[in-house]
């Protein structure tokens, strides 16, 4: 029995679209708090295990239980892993927005929905798959209690016959996301998504055109969380101390620090712990806490998001102007104030770059995919330790809470840089030092740690004026070297930075400048300019900031070069226009996005298009 | 004909030190400050005790007294950070470094204001230092305004009068968690050295309020934080004395009028009574004790609590006996193993 609205069976042959292969997004409707997490990993791993190119993002309220969430997964055989505007299947499962749902969706999608909603009146233009999950779910679910969670799985073998996902690669995701531990309730949930699947199997006629193959474009990946991966990174460094304070979307990285640290850092001999972890107060003792530590010789870290690192704005100073190691993680999200905490935003770029009072400059990387996140946090703490810094680390919720296909992380080649730092020997050696003397020429000093066994190594450490020697000082000449040589040194570490990924095309009068996770919206949107408008188009992607020399050439190469991020005032633009003169500048566009989705290739393509005239 | 002169011997102390190496650079606050004296008692005690300088790790926040790390112990490091989030920055760098023998100095702007916050959590974490607070009623270095430490009707230089009851630093410091609680006053010499000492051998916080006037802003007539009011209104809980634990003397005390206690690294505090049976004791006992004081319109001086034994961040963390910051590299870098075990299970 087909309970599509379209074409009766007769007249199918003649009328099925054409089959789309592993080019479609599944969004799941749901209510936050239902469970509904697992039944979407498994599907989303079902498919990464055909072989399929898969992301899956998650947009979710700021709220425990009962508002509105959902999830996205998207599969595409070219491998596009940013969010797709356009959703193909709808599974709605949330009375709530099932109606809106269905209105926004194009003509020909699908809907998976339950069947007592009657959805299926509200439109004819597109496929329907009522189930009725409150019978299905009774038979193998004995106990009342668990129903509601176990409700979810029905509707991942739905989908799995729907587009034909092999159910055995949905067995192996399941248990693997249930572990040995939970045994029981694996077979529990896996029992439910076989009613789901023996039901769909029975009941309907396939209409619809998606469906997955299997494909050879996954194996040897992993699927991580951004967060996941930088804290990896900081595990790798050898993070020592850690101050932090609990922010979506940030908590997610220290946590999984602190997984990784109990599993890999306590000393095999004696079981202690060789790092410490304080939950702060608040955001100003958490970069405290940081400050602290680097001083005293820690590789320190804390991370939090825009709200927080606000609050860090008077002690980042401090850490600049004293010159103290510090790595802090901005997982980014939309503000101002408590804006629109679970979204995703690149909004704190100028903020961050420019934090705190009077003059000053910080460093930032800026990741865009899970392997950056893992190398980048290694960086972080050689470069804060090598330039005597705080170094920001720039993630978004996107990319830092949403789940990645990414290639195995490479282990480190590099011993750990502990910077410049002189022993008791080394003080012996050179009878003194001056602790912000330029000896090198890098604008970098030599320090000492407190406790170094020297009487020679102490020196006093202030945020007031102070002079070559760490001496208290208002002389107009000792502020104006010491702040000339911040600069110097500033300007140094430009070469130091992670390189930007350019990639010209020959011919391209137009170029594209972007960070972080607005990668992959601009790299299916080139394809678009190409594929649809003839246009073709070079691509710098910054890494850090201060930005590459490269830059430079890349806009001097080019006549047009829109700077394309996510946040409302141009911050990226805005940081660039500090760096380059009038012709350059004039040379600049924007596109800019601050809805709090991920960017998508749609919107960078339309408005590209319409401010080039066409 | 010749003669030997042979110069005296220097005085140095059981490490080989002059009291000259646990100095700092010359005071800049006004000449009489309380603050100074502190400043002299902590050189004293770190020299008599034998500390080495360079174990010891200074910290202030801002404000008068915050600048006065730079005239003692110039051979230790120091770290003047920012207004009232000292805490937070020697709670990093002994974790860090946990060998480091940490002291603090801060005002009552710094910690009863704008770090309380940071000086209630202090607590909470037990960290191993020593917190000075050195407590004058008014913010100095911006001319003169009340702290939250000022008494009620308490007088400002211009004529204003406090209206807002004080917080008394060393009552909430019993209730947030604080091992070791003490008030002094920066004109007596031998009770704040007993008190320093003690608290330099305990193991967990040790807070310290220290009555220490501003002679420039709040010691005319009418304030209660003056040299001459605190003087007259000072009541000595109790005679301190301080026994190290590497003086091999056998004490003996009366054991109707001294009690000692034993410090977790084996030094004594000898508490002798005065008028009345004031001993340190139970939290509720010094609360009452407090509130006693303050109803009587008492400054009370000695040490109210001691719990020398409990666990600090350190113990909380497990943490490694070495400093976490010098770990070589092969302590903190897990080897390829680990990073192939975490992408096998990620995959």
């Amino acid at each position: 029995m087909s309970t599509s609205v379209l074409p009766t069976d007769s007249a199918r042959a003649a009328t099925l679209p054409p089959p789309v292969i592993n080019d479609f997004c599944i969004q799941v409707a749901t209510a936050n708090g239902s469970g509904s997490q697992t039944s979407n990993n498994v599907m989303m791993r079902g498919i990464f295990q055909m072989g399929i190119p898969v992301s899956g993002k998650n947009m979710f309220p700021s709220n425990i239980q009962g508002l509105p969430t959902w999830f996205t997964i998207r599969a595409s055989k070219h491998g596009y892993v940013g969010r797709k505007k356009e959703v193909d299947v709808l599974v709605a499962m949330n009375p709530e927005t099932a109606k809106e749902d269905v209105a926004k969706l194009d003509a020909g999608a699908v809907v998976i929905y339950d069947e007592p909603l009657g959805l299926n009146q509200q439109r004819s233009d597109l496929h329907f798959y009522p189930v009725p999950y409150d019978k299905l779910v009774g038979p193998v679910c004995p106990e009342a209690k668990l129903r509601k969670l176990v409700r979810n799985m029905i509707y991942t073998g739905v989908v799995a016959w729907v587009l034909s996902i092999e159910m055995e690669e949905i067995h192996q995701a399941l248990f693997r996301q249930f572990g040995a531990k939970k045994k029981k309730a694996a077979e529990l949930n896996w029992g439910a998504c076989q009613a789901g699947y023996d039901y769909a199997a029975k009941t309907f006629t396939k209409t619809d055109p998606f469906k997955v193959e299997r494909m050879n474009a996954t194996a040897g990946k992993i699927i991580v969380e951004g967060n996941q991966a930088a804290a990896l990174g900081c595990v790798f460094a050898g993070v020592t101390v850690i101050g932090w304070y609990p922010i979506t979307p940030s908590s997610s990285l220290i946590e999984y620090t602190i997984g990784f640290l109990k599993r890999f850092r306590n000393d095999p001999e004696t079981g202690k712990a060789t790092y410490a972890v304080v939950q702060a107060e608040d955001e100003l003792a958490a970069v405290g806490m940081v400050l602290g530590a680097g001083w005293a010789g820690a590789r320190s870290m804390t991370s939090s998001s825009g709200p927080g690192i606000s609050l860090m704005s008077e002690f980042v100073g401090l850490g600049y102007y004293t010159e103290i190691p510090g790595v802090i993680f901005d997982v980014q999200r939309v503000g101002p104030s408590t804006g629109l905490p679970t979204r995703t935003a690149q909004g704190d770029l100028m903020s961050t770059a420019l934090l705190s009072h009077g003059d000053k400059k910080h460093p930032m990387l800026i990741p865009s995919s899970p392997e950056e996140c893992f190398e980048m946090a290694m960086a972080a703490f050689d470069l804060a330790e090598r330039y005597q810094t705080p170094v920001f680390v720039m993630l978004d919720l996107d990319l830092g809470m949403n789940s990645w296909m990414a290639d195995p992380f490479k282990y480190p080649t590099k011993p750990i840089d502990r910077g410049k730092v002189l022993s008791a020997a080394d003080l012996d050696r050179l009878g003194g030092f001056a602790r912000y003397k330029d000896v090198d020429g890098d604008g970098v000093g030599y320090r000492t740690l407190a406790g170094t066994p020297h009487s020679q190594a102490a020196y006093f450490t202030r945020g007031s004026g102070h002079n070559e020697k760490a001496q208290y000082s208002e002389r107009e000449e000792d502020y104006v070297n010491n702040m000339d040589r911040l600069t110097h040194k500033f300007e140094h570490m430009r070469g130091a930075l992670p390189a930007p990924a350019v990639d010209i095309r020959q011919g391209a009068k137009i170029g594209l400048v972007a960070v972080g996770t607005s990668d992959y919206a601009i790299g299916e949107s080139r394809d678009q300019l190409r594929a649809e408008h003839g246009i073709e188009t070079s691509y710098l992607r910054l890494k850090a900031y201060p930005f590459s020399d490269e830059l430079r050439k890349f806009i001097a190469d080019h006549d047009r070069v829109y700077v394309i991020e996510q946040n409302r005032d141009g911050q990226l633009l805005g940081l660039m226009k500090l760096d380059y003169t009038g012709e350059e500048i004039s040379k600049l566009r924007s596109i800019r996005y601050y809805g709090g989705l991920p960017l998508d290739a749609r919107t960078v393509t339309a408005d590209l298009i319409r401010q080039e005239g066409k | 004909m010749s003669t030997t002169v042979t110069p005296a011997p220097k005085k140095v102390n059981r490490i080989g030190l002059e009291v000259i190496q646990y100095k700092g650079s010359k005071t800049t606050l006004c000449a009489g400050c309380g603050h100074n004296s502190v400043s002299e008692r902590i050189v004293e005690c770190f020299y008599d005790l034998g500390i080495q300088p360079w174990s010891v790790a200074k910290f202030s926040g801002i404000g008068c007294s915050s600048k006065s790390p730079a005239y003692f112990l110039g051979l230790s490091h120091g770290f003047n950070s920012v207004h009232g989030r000292m805490p937070s920055v020697a709670t990093g760098a002994m974790l860090a470094n946990r060998t480091l023998l940490g002291l603090g100095v801060t005002g009552d702007g710094d910690t009863a204001s704008i770090g309380l916050g940071q000086f209630m959590h202090l607590q909470r974490r037990n960290l191993p230092f020593i917190y000075i607070i050195e407590n004058n009623g008014v913010y100095g270095l911006t001319k003169g305004q009340f702290s939250a430490t000022a008494d009620i009707g308490s007088k400002q230089k211009t004529g204003g009068v406090n209206e807002a009851p004080p917080f008394d630093l060393c009552a909430l410091a019993l209730q947030w968690g604080a091992t070791f609680v003490a008030r002094s006053f920066s004109g007596d010499k031998k009770q704040l050295q007993a008190i320093l000492k003690a608290a330099i051998s305990h193991k967990g916080l040790a807070v310290i309020d220290v009555i220490s006037p501003c002679v420039t802003f709040n010691d005319h007539e009418g304030s209660t934080k003056s040299y001459t009011y605190v003087r007259d209104h000072e009541e000595a809980m109790h005679e301190l004395d301080f026994v190290p634990s590497y003086e091999d003397i056998a004490v003996e005390i009366d054991e109707g009028t001294t009690r000692e206690v034993t410090m977790h690294d084996g030094s004594k505090l000898l508490i002798k009574k005065l008028a009345a049976d004031r001993y340190p004791g139970t939290k509720i006992e010094a609360l009452t004790t407090l509130q006693e004081a303050e109803t009587a319109g008492v400054v009370l001086t000695g040490v109210f609590y001691v719990e020398p034994e409990k666990d600090t961040l350190m113990d909380q963390l497990n943490m490694v006996d070495e400093p976490l910051g010098t770990l070589p590299e092969s302590r903190v870098r897990p080897g390829q193993a680990v990073l192939d075990q975490v992408m096998e299970e990620l995959r």
